[in-house]
């Protein structure tokens, strides 16, 4: 029977699959966003699994938020990619080091 | 067993996709992939009984965020020589990180789950469970709070985002519509009076 | 009487005020007219509550004026505490004081700090009175520093002369050593008894007598004693005696008059005035009384060696001064409250008297104040020659003067005073006190004879201009020369025997020896002149004199040819017994070289450098190292966030 385990599995390996992406995808800032939202799944994949497992609606209450939030940080992600490449052309991230100490 | 088959089927199609994503060269088939993911996803969340969220899924990521995506990457043409992968210099620590941390995941998973009960499937849910009527008990009672603040998250980054990427471009001509409700009759119509001309 | 002692206390502070703010709007003569007339209502209502006191039979008065503070049941307060002992200390300070201002007049009348000069000795008068008046300990201490910034602006009066700056730093940090002592003293006094007062501090001081105070862990001293040598050495910066002598030779440097006024006649027995005041508190200590004999007898005998050698006129009479306050205190050791008293008051006139004839004999020679350039002033100077020899009889006890019967007596109190035993302290202070007295004789005579006779040393120019002083510093020789010469007389049997003091001074310790000589020794004032030849002290005095006639007038010569057998003595006495050297390049100069190295290696070494420029230092190169890491990028950040959840869950696995 497919239970708890194999679903922790599967966001396991969602998870480490993002983290890889993160790194191997450090140039493109839209890859990085998306490789989030990626993690983010796996995230909600736990806690999908764990309200189902327990038998209780808060874990998905919190997928729901989380949805949201997730939502609200793509917007507003991809808007500051557009002002960020409205001003400098580029997204590239290697010419983003301003922060630079 | 059937459904054994399927969540095996529908994991392996998500991992693929997740891939994909990782490692396609070209954005476009990034989001795609992201797409085909989240659809996986949803499934595999109806098989957990998950209805709700599971069509929530569909509807405001595949439906709205990932267009948007889609939409960005369209519209910034990101090339793809610019977005080459650098794997040479980081990619040892990248994969160590990564390879340490599925090692913690297992040890955490499989090690600590001995003699636990999670490999036996899901309890049955009771008869007539309705997982979108429950959900909805809880959220507007107990999470009612939350709720309304996640509302107000929401339309904080419809104004943020409308903010951050509104801008005046200097010698462009719009109507001002305040202006043109406001306006008066004398302001525009002169009356002028004449003599009549003579009769010739 | 509580309106008159407000107005003694006062007046003199209202002129100083004027003289010293509006002293350019009332000119010179409207500001030596308010400060004398200040300090002459406070000499004339003096005398009459010394009157009161003395033939009207007043009783001592306590009066609490004004409170200042209450702090945790201490009381600070401004009061005054009246009896006999304060009556009679303030028609000495506020008559001499009364003689120096109009001396000044003429001492100072070309001088372009004429008004100043007037404010800051009206403001002494004012000070030494809050002093001797107070009944309180806070009050005595004002007092006490009040008149030593007196004393300090003073000695700095003509503060463009090098000398004179440097003397009255001296001065002030000399009497900060035994101010020092003085308020670690109060500060005893305060943790025994709880009260400031007078009153009340004598009242308890018999169960203070009892207790001990561990100064150092592990060796309890007498809290009676400990208090009194800590009161005591204030008293010996005040009264200059050794080894804190050092400021008052170097204080000469200031104007003539207050020479007189401060530095001989009144500042500088507020120490004695301050011992004899606490009579009640010393007479509960033997050790401290030891002390204070030995410190006095010292004092007595080696620095009136010293007044042997010098050559300038002051310097001469300075430690003069030093050898007489030292005799006083040999008689508060031995006991001898009133006799220590008595010689104040009577060393009050005649040394007064001495240094304002020698200010008259500087105005003569025209600021010239070396004895070997002077000679035969006697015929130019009648008047300053015939009070300076009254002055010079007076101080070395001239049969009938009053010096004569202070001196007398004092040295037969040491004499009879054999409780501290018969061993080493009796013997030191009996035969310094009586050697004393023939070296006192050389050293006035010597300046005497050289002053006033022999061959004129001066240059034709002085000489040319040679002639006796004007009447404002004629009138107040002669005015203190009268009871130089004559107030032992009728003084010596009510104050010394007659009990004047009452409760004022208390002698508990032993045999009263007072009362001793009044018992076996005392026939009245004119049976001790006639019994004079029984006197050792008498013959010393005439051998002394004969001495400094013999070498000075009649052979001349002599004094150089011992200076020359003698010159490892010489040397000595020269250069005062080394203490100018011990405390300026001992106590001074090691004092600075500690905070030199303290400065250099403590605080710019260590704390500059080290804790506040290394912190930063440290800081800043830390920040420099860590500064690498923020690279800028996006996906450092990231990188790091990873790393963290990593590290994180790690210790959520195995750590935890």
């Amino acid at each position: 029977m497919i239970g708890l385990e194999h679903y922790l599995t599967l966001a396991a390996m969602l998870f480490v699959l993002s983290i890889a992406g993160i790194v191997i995808n450090r140039r493109n800032l839209i890859l990085l966003l998306m490789c989030i939202e990626l993690m983010l799944l796996a995230v909600n994949f736990n806690f999908v699994a764990f309200s189902r497992y327990l038998g209780d609606e808060t874990g998905q209450v919190f997928v729901f938020f989380i949805l949201t939030v997730a939502a609200a940080e793509a917007a507003i992600g991809l808007a500051i990619l557009v002002v960020l490449f409205r001003n400098r052309r580029s997204i590239a991230v290697q010419e983003l080091n301003t922060l630079k100490g | 067993m059937f459904q054994s088959v399927l969540f095996y089927l529908f994991a392996l199609i998500l991992l693929g996709a997740a891939c994909g994503v990782v490692f396609s060269r070209n954005p476009v088939h990034s989001v795609m992939f992201l797409v085909l993911t989240f659809f996986q996803s949803a499934v595999l969340w109806l098989m957990a009984e998950a209805e709700f969220l599971a069509i929530v899924l569909v509807l405001v990521y595949v439906g709205a965020v990932m267009v948007l995506f889609l939409f960005v990457v369209m519209m910034l043409e990101v090339k793809i020589e610019a977005a080459k992968r650098g794997l040479t210099r980081y990619a040892p620590l990248g994969i160590g990180i990564a390879l340490l941390m599925v090692f913690e995941l297992v040890q955490l998973i499989w090690l600590r789950g001995q003699g636990f009960s999670g490999t036996s499937g899901f309890a049955a849910t009771p008869e007539g469970y309705s997982n979108t009527k429950a959900l909805g008990a809880v959220l507007y009672t107990e999470h009612v709070y939350a709720f309304e603040i996640a509302a107000v998250i929401l339309l904080l980054a419809i104004i943020a985002a409308i903010t951050l990427t509104m801008r005046k471009r200097p010698g462009l001509k719009v109507q001002d519509i305040g202006a043109q409700v406001s306006v008066r009759a004398k302001d525009r119509v002169r009356i002028v009076k004449m003599d009549a001309e003579k009769k010739q | 009487m509580y309106d008159y002692y407000l107005t003694i206390v006062l007046a003199p502070l209202a002129a100083a005020i004027i003289a010293g703010l509006a002293g350019k709007k009332i000119g010179r003569a409207g500001a030596h007219w308010v400060t004398i007339l200040g300090v002459g209502t406070s000499c004339v209502l003096s005398l009459l509550v010394l009157r009161n006191m003395f033939w009207g039979g007043a009783e001592p008065e306590n009066i609490s004026v004004y409170t200042w503070a209450v702090t945790d049941g201490l009381r600070m307060e401004v009061g005054f505490l009246v009896d006999r002992l304060t009556a009679l200390m303030m028609c000495v300070v506020t008559f001499v004081s009364f003689m120096v201002h109009i001396y000044t007049i003429g001492y100072m009348h070309e001088d372009p700090g004429y008004q100043r000069f007037f404010s800051y000795i009206s403001l002494f008068t004012f000070s030494m009175l809050m002093l001797v008046m107070s009944n309180n300990f806070l009050q005595l201490f004002f007092g006490w520093e009040a008149v030593g910034l007196v004393s300090y602006l003073l000695i700095g009066f003509w503060f463009k002369r090098e000398t004179a700056i440097f003397a009255n730093l001296k001065a002030f940090l000399v009497n900060r050593v035994g101010d020092f002592g003085f308020i670690l003293g109060i500060a005893g006094v305060v943790m025994f008894t709880g009260s400031l007062d007078y009153a009340e501090v004598f009242a308890s001081a018999d169960r203070v007598a009892g207790q001990s105070i561990e100064v150092f862990a592990g060796t309890p001293w007498n809290a009676m004693t400990v208090i009194c040598i800590l009161l005591f050495i204030g008293a010996m910066g005040k009264s200059a005696q050794a080894p804190l002598h050092v400021w008052l030779p170097d204080s000469m440097e200031g104007p003539t008059p207050i020479s007189a006024l401060i530095h001989a006649a009144t500042m500088v027995t507020a120490g004695i005035f301050m011992v004899a005041r606490m009579s009640p508190l010393f007479e509960l200590s033997a050790t401290a009384l030891a002390v204070v004999i030995t410190i006095g007898a010292i004092t007595a005998f080696f620095m009136g060696l010293l007044g042997i050698v010098q050559n300038d006129i002051k310097r001469v009479v300075a430690y003069s001064t030093l050898s007489q306050l030292g005799y006083m205190t040999v008689a508060l050791g031995a006991s001898a409250y009133s006799a220590a008293i008595f010689h104040l008051m009577t060393h009050a006139f005649f040394k007064a008297l001495l240094f304002l004839a020698a200010g008259s004999v500087i105005i003569a020679m025209h600021h010239e104040q070396d004895i070997r350039k002077m000679g035969g002033l006697r015929k130019y100077m009648p008047i300053t020659y015939w009070t300076a020899l009254i002055g010079s009889l007076a101080l070395i006890g001239f049969p009938g003067s009053s010096g004569f019967f202070s001196k007398d007596l004092l040295i037969e109190a040491v004499k009879e005073s054999h409780w501290h035993g018969d061993g080493a302290i009796y013997w030191i202070a009996y035969l310094s006190v009586l050697l004393g007295v023939f070296v006192t004789a050389l050293y006035s005579f010597r300046m005497f004879f050289l002053v006033f006779h022999g061959e004129e040393r001066m240059d034709a120019h002085t000489k040319s201009h040679l002639h006796e002083s004007p009447w404002v510093v004629t009138v107040p020789l002669i005015m203190l020369a009268i009871p130089s010469a004559i107030i032992g007389w009728f003084t010596v049997e009510p104050v010394l025997f007659g009990g004047y003091f009452g409760d004022a001074i208390v002698v508990r310790q032993g045999p009263d020896v007072l009362a001793k000589i009044a018992q076996e020794f005392w026939h009245g004032s004119l049976a001790l002149v006639l019994h004079i030849h029984k006197s050792p002290a008498f013959w010393l005095a005439a051998g002394g004199t004969v001495t400094a006639w013999f070498l000075y007038l009649k052979r001349p010569d002599i004094p150089e040819t011992i200076k020359n057998k003698l010159s490892a003595v010489y040397t000595l006495l020269e250069n005062k017994y080394y203490f100018d050297d011990l405390w300026i390049k001992g106590f001074a100069g090691g004092g600075r070289a500690i905070g030199s190295f303290l400065w250099q290696k403590g605080d710019q070494l260590i704390i500059d450098d080290m804790l506040v420029n290394g912190t930063a230092r440290t800081v800043g190169r830390l920040a420099g190292a860590i500064r690498q890491i923020q690279t800028g990028y996006l996906y450092t950040y990231a990188f790091a966030m990873i790393i963290g959840l990593t590290a994180f869950l790690g210790w959520l696995i195995w750590l935890r």
